[in-house]
């Protein structure tokens, strides 16, 4: 038998291990069901659905959904497929993030290396933020919006969601950077480093883990927002949650329910690959070793 | 003027004044150590010197350059700290050029002197590590390597050594001792460590309560405490410090202090000085550090005035190369420091001999020592 590790817990006997997996095997089964059912019914033919039979595995296989859901099938008004669409929240939640990822970074440097008078009252006014309901800020900000004349855009959404996420942003690095070592922000500044250049070469470097989480999160909720992305980017701009409303309540011809899974599963796929790739980043101490521990 | 002068500073923050007046001039090559116990502004002081605090008022100049309001990495110092502060994200390589990096040192210098550097320090083989692949010790050096490839004017340490495990603290301290002794460089040193500061330091400012309690060289500050504090913060085992009194017998000044069984004893004090008469029968500290007092055996041969004491010993306490002898006089715990080998056992009484050479008194308001 191979070297038990010593941080680990004795192990116990092998009919209750194989009980405990047996019943996490059940819970696994249980919640990947729904999307089971979504991906089995995106490979169907129509017809095989409307007989009635969901749960059954597809007699005839095809792709024919997708193709139909990414390339041809009526949103809103428009035969466009979900395409245009799924660019369209690339663009807005790519810059949306690194932008609101990059500015919490920063706020949470000034807010713990800079002191200064009242940064305390910032910071509460900036987690403030974190709580206030999306509804609350939407018709200020649709002013906004219009007297900066990106309102309907993807640039505006960027704006948005930009602002939204600052919040959350900063208080993740700010707690982060609480406990990075300030004698190293010294030892940097003795070295000739000036405030960029200490946020760039220093902080950043060592802050692997906290932006990998800040990234999960403000991508997750901003690429699943569905309030702003109706509220303020309609038509061609719309994103992907917006659109796939669209697809799936079009009013014309018959309801593919086949190309409407194949939808929904595109529209879930960026926030699943995202935890996938950025994930275990997660648990990397990077900040092992800077000092004496 | 000096090379480092440190000119009536003081450090407030809001009302609450923390340093007080500091008068420090080092001179080129000079290893002064700052010492105290915590809170007494030593590490408050460092940082002014770097500019990493402001100065409340007072003036510091570096080769005569007032350097109140010139940036840290303008005022050609180098730092080592505490946690020794490694960049965790560069190589060892890179943390030592980071400052001539930022300094725009082109490439090629910047390899030549970490080269140089390295081989100093012996690290060349760590040069591509992390620093977080790197044992205390090596921390420590490549800390040190940081500060030395600057080749500034001023050294900074606070605290460098309180990190590491008691065994390597004495090999660094030797080491950073030979460091300086080869490239005669000037440096401030803090510690809250006075066996580092004895060792190391050519000078060495004792600091309390934000005061500079007393300036001198190592032998000064021990043979000659400026008061009390200094004088019990200074040397292990601590100084006995007894309540005495003093008075005049046969023409000559005594300290009257009581033994173990409350009888008086007195220790004559030969060469006093003309201060000593204006407390005759007046009550003093008397002051004497543990070596000074000893089995007749073991006792200074060039001293001049060894005063015998007969007295019950409480406790010994074998410690290798001395034996620490307790006994009690004036009401306190006294300790005495003798060959291992002397012949001493507790609860009998025993011939102490106590050289007076090194006795020193203090007023006991004042807490000054009275010469």
């Amino acid at each position: 038998m191979a070297i038990a590790s010593n941080d680990s817990a004795m192990r116990s006997s092998n009919v209750t291990r194989m009980f405990i997996y047996l019943v996490l095997l059940l819970f696994a089964l249980f919640y990947l069901l729904p999307f089971g059912i979504m991906l089995v019914n995106s490979l169907k033919p129509l017809s095989e659905i409307t007989e009635g039979n969901m749960i059954a595995l597809p007699r005839e296989w095809t792709i024919e959904p997708w193709l139909s859901a990414w390339s041809t099938a009526q949103i809103g008004v428009e035969p466009t497929g979900l395409r245009p669409y799924f660019i369209n929240s690339i663009a807005m939640a790519v810059p949306a993030v690194a932008i609101s990822t990059v500015l919490g970074a920063l706020n949470g440097y000034v807010l713990t290396k800079w002191h200064f008078r009242g940064a305390t009252w910032i910071f509460g006014l900036l987690l403030f933020s974190c709580f206030i309901p999306f509804q609350i800020v939407l018709i200020p900000m649709a002013r906004i919006l219009g007297i900066l004349d990106i309102a309907g855009t993807t640039y505006g959404l960027i704006l948005v969601h930009v602002v939204y996420g600052i919040g959350f942003s900063t208080l993740y690095f700010r707690n982060y950077y609480a406990a990075f070592p300030t004698e190293l922000v010294r030892a940097a500044q003795i070295d000739g480093a000036g405030f960029f250049q200490i946020f760039w070469r220093i902080m950043l470097p060592s802050s692997g883990p906290i932006i990998a989480v800040c990234c999960i999160w403000q991508f997750t909720n901003i690429w699943n927002d569905f309030l702003f992305g109706a509220s303020f980017a309609s038509g061609g701009a719309a994103p992907m949650t917006v659109a796939l409303n669209n697809l799936v309540n079009s009013s014309t011809g018959v309801r593919e329910y086949n190309v409407h899974f194949a939808g929904a599963i595109m529209a879930a796929g960026p926030t699943l690959l995202v935890y996938i790739v950025a994930g275990r980043y997660f648990v990397r101490g990077l900040m092992a070793g800077s000092v004496k521990g | 003027m000096g090379f480092l002068d440190i000119n009536n500073v003081t450090k407030s923050y809001g009302a609450v004044e923390v340093l007080h007046k500091v008068d420090i001039q080092v001179q080129e090559g000079e290893f002064l150590v700052l010492v105290g116990p915590s809170g007494c502004g030593k590490s408050t002081l460092l940082n002014m010197i770097a500019g990493l605090e402001g100065i409340s008022s007072g003036e510091i100049a570096i080769k005569d350059r007032v350097v109140n309001n010139i940036a840290p990495a303008k005022r050609n110092i180098a730092m080592v700290f505490q946690s020794y502060a490694l960049y965790p994200n560069m190589t060892v390589g890179k943390n030592i050029t980071f400052g001539l990096e930022m300094q725009g040192t082109p490439k090629a210098e910047r390899d030549r002197a970490m080269a140089d550097v390295a081989q100093l320090l012996q690290i060349e083989n760590l040069l591509d590590r992390k620093p977080g692949q790197l044992s205390g010790g090596q921390r420590q050096r490549v800390a040190m390597g940081r500060a030395l490839v600057r080749d500034p004017d001023v050294f900074l340490f606070d605290e460098p050594l309180s990190n590491l495990d008691a065994k390597l603290r004495v090999d660094m301290r030797t080491e950073i001792k030979k460091l300086h002794q080869k490239l005669g460089t000037t440096i401030v040193y803090v510690t809250h460590d006075q066996i580092e500061a004895m060792t190391l330091s050519t000078r060495i400012a004792v600091m309390y309560d934000g005061y500079v309690q007393q300036l001198g060289t190592p032998k000064e500050i021990y043979d000659n405490p400026a008061n009390l504090f200094v004088a019990t913060f200074m040397g292990s085992p601590a100084m006995n410090v007894l309540s005495s009194k003093l008075v005049e017998m046969n023409g000559a000044i005594h300290a009257q202090i009581t033994g173990a069984e409350g009888q008086d004893q007195h220790l004559r004090i030969e060469n006093a000085p003309d201060a000593y008469r204006a407390y005759l029968n007046k009550e003093v500290m008397l002051g004497i550090r543990p070596e000074a007092i000893t089995d007749p055996e073991g006792a200074d041969r060039n001293a001049r005035n060894i005063q015998m004491l007969t007295n019950t010993v409480s406790v010994t306490e074998p410690a290798g190369a001395d034996t620490f002898v307790s006994t009690t006089l004036s009401g306190k715990d006294c300790i005495a420091r003798m060959r291992a080998d002397a012949d001493v056992h507790p609860n009998q009484p025993f011939e102490f001999a106590v050289n007076m050479d090194k006795a020193v008194l203090f007023d006991p308001k004042t807490e000054d020592r009275i010469a």
